[in-house]
């Protein structure tokens, strides 16, 4: 084992700042950008939904539209 | 390429630039004024100034050329002539390439006149001054030609002026390293034609790439 | 100036290759479909993302448990498991995202365009981890946060190159100018970064006063190789995933009214 004790590991022969301030960096932003992607998608989905809907509404007017006009 | 459209746009770009000759001039002006800022933020320490002279001046000619990029295409297409010219065959090619020689007259021309004057300022020894005279010369060419594609790119855009600092900077980079560099080599004795070289082949490679790039950016703007 | 599509313009949908259950036979075009590409993507995000953290386990235990102390750098070497994968990752994405980016300009395929404006981000982030990674290597080793050196002025340069890209699609409402002028930039980037590296190595030699060639990598024992190695490929897993789910946000945002959309989120919807 190369690390006598947690200490030896954590401080990175007197270097801890830089290889853990890299390594926490990477993993800060390996963590906020998929949320930040999921979060896009969602939103997406929520505004492609919310068109639809209106679609179908509009579809749906304009059908009570031509039934209703054609009746005397 | 249609060496008639060449020719036309060309000398119109003249002509136009001539009627507004205070407009035209005011890149030479940002090139004076930018690189006398360099002496007052840095102090006016003769050692100093001359060793970073070749890289100021280059900087200033960089900036001040894409700063005078923006207007290339934007009075054209205001009012409408910039479809009408690339309405002729083969036409976007000679367009683009015009108005690059046309930028390059009009405002990359003065920047090289200006440069050893300004050169002279920041305490660059007269044995220098001729290298980087011909560095620019080659130099400025291939701003207006890579200026020219970030132009066409930003066409009618709003942050137009900023946007094509950030995309051509970048590209320009090997220029302005090879032309300091020319300046440098004879700084420490040695002979500048590697960098010269170099700083030609790029000149060649731009002026044939380059237009080609700006007439598909026009034709991607405009369809 | 130009028209503003509307965020959901119905685009006509390529029905023969959508409406069939599944191909029977693939082909190249199988997934340039929206359709195709939005499953198909929606299968391997999550097991990309699976596949990177644990390439990423066993890499980084191996760089930290497995891997030997260096003789002249001590422990903090071991930044180079993050540092090479993440600026190798960075410059496989721009030429990637280029790649893309034209085959969506010359053959007119959307979803080529979709997927070079997914990666440009990523490739983005890895950039600047790249330069982060590299300047805390860098403090500790040659006494400065910043190394004006060939490989990490090329990575700054990089990044320019990306927020360019960035900053030019963003700008144009238009998405299908957006989309083409973005693969133009790109493709002069790509032409254009042998001749920027190359400018930058001659001006580093050039400027050698002090031998300011940091990020020369330690003698590699077969281990540290190992590791750098699982790092990459798990960094690769990692944009894959990341790429995915941005590429089908994409596709929602650009073809949400289109027929095969609303089937999908129909389903799904009314499971919820």
């Amino acid at each position: 084992m190369i690390w006598h004790d947690a200490n030896e590991f954590f401080s990175m022969g007197g270097h801890g700042l830089y290889v853990w301030g890299s390594y926490g960096a990477m993993a800060l932003l390996m963590a906020v950008e998929p949320v930040l992607v999921v979060m896009r998608h969602r939103a997406a989905r929520t505004a492609a939904l919310t068109q639809a809907e209106v679609a179908d509404l509009e579809a749906a007017e304009a059908v009570e539209r031509a039934t209703s006009g054609a009746r005397p | 390429m249609n060496g008639a459209v060449f020719a036309a746009v060309y000398l119109r770009d003249l002509r136009l630039a001539w009627r507004r000759r205070v407009e035209a001039a005011l890149p030479v002006a940002f090139f004076i004024v930018a690189a006398s800022l360099f002496p007052l933020g840095v102090g006016p320490e003769p050692q100093m100034l001359r060793q970073i002279a070749p890289g100021v001046v280059w900087v200033c000619a960089l900036l001040a050329a894409m700063l005078s990029m923006p207007p290339l295409f934007a009075s054209d297409l205001a009012d409408g002539s910039l479809e009408q010219l690339l309405l002729a065959p083969d036409a976007a090619l000679a367009v683009a390439a015009a108005k690059d020689a046309a930028h390059w007259t009009i405002s990359g021309a003065p920047l090289v006149v200006a440069a050893p004057l300004l050169g002279l300022l920041l305490g660059l020894p007269s044995e220098e001054l001729p290298v980087l005279f011909v560095s620019l010369i080659l130099g400025t060419p291939v701003l207006s030609l890579l200026g020219g594609v970030g132009a066409a790119l930003t066409l009618g855009l709003r942050s137009a002026g900023m946007l094509i600092v950030l995309i051509v900077l970048p590209l320009a980079i090997p220029a302005l390293i090879f032309g300091t560099g020319a300046v440098a080599a004879v700084d420490a004795g040695q002979s500048p034609s590697g960098h010269l070289s170099l700083l030609g082949a790029l000149l060649i490679a731009c002026g044939l790439g380059a237009p080609v790039a700006t007439g598909a950016a026009l034709r991607i703007a405009l369809e | 100036m130009r028209d503003h599509k509307p965020p959901f313009t119905k685009v006509p949908d390529n029905h023969a290759v959508t409406d069939r259950p599944s191909p029977s036979r693939l082909t190249w075009l199988t997934f340039s479909a929206p359709a195709r590409f939005y499953d198909l993507a929606g299968t391997l995000a999550p097991a990309c993302g699976l596949a990177a953290a644990l390439l990423a386990l066993a890499g980084l235990w191996i760089g930290f448990f497995v891997a030997p102390t260096d003789a002249t750098q001590g422990q903090v070497y071991r930044i180079i498991f993050i540092h090479v994968p993440v600026a190798w990752m960075s410059m496989l994405l721009y030429v990637a995202m280029a790649f893309w980016a034209a085959i969506g300009w010359f053959l007119n395929a959307r979803m080529a365009s979709i997927l070079a404006r997914a990666i440009a981000p990523t490739g983005a982030l890895f950039t600047l981890l790249a330069l982060w990674t590299g300047s805390a290597w860098g403090r500790p080793t040659w006494g400065t946060w910043w190394v004006w050196d060939a490989r990490l002025t090329s990575e700054l340069i990089l990044l320019f190159l990306y927020l360019g890209y960035l900053a030019l699609v963003a700008a144009i409402d238009d998405t299908r100018r957006a989309d083409k002028a973005g693969a133009l930039l790109a493709i002069v980037g790509v032409v254009n970064v042998p001749v920027i590296y190359f400018s930058v190595i001659w001006w580093n030699t050039l400027h050698q006063s002090a031998t300011i060639t940091f990020g020369s990598a330690p003698k590699m024992a077969s281990t540290m190789l190992w590791a750098m190695l699982l790092m990459t490929l798990a960094c690769w897993a990692y944009a894959f995933a990341v790429i995915f789910v941005r590429a089908r946000a994409i596709v929602l945002e650009r073809e949400g009214a289109n027929a095969w959309a609303r089937a999908r989120l129909a389903g799904r919807h009314a499971r919820m």
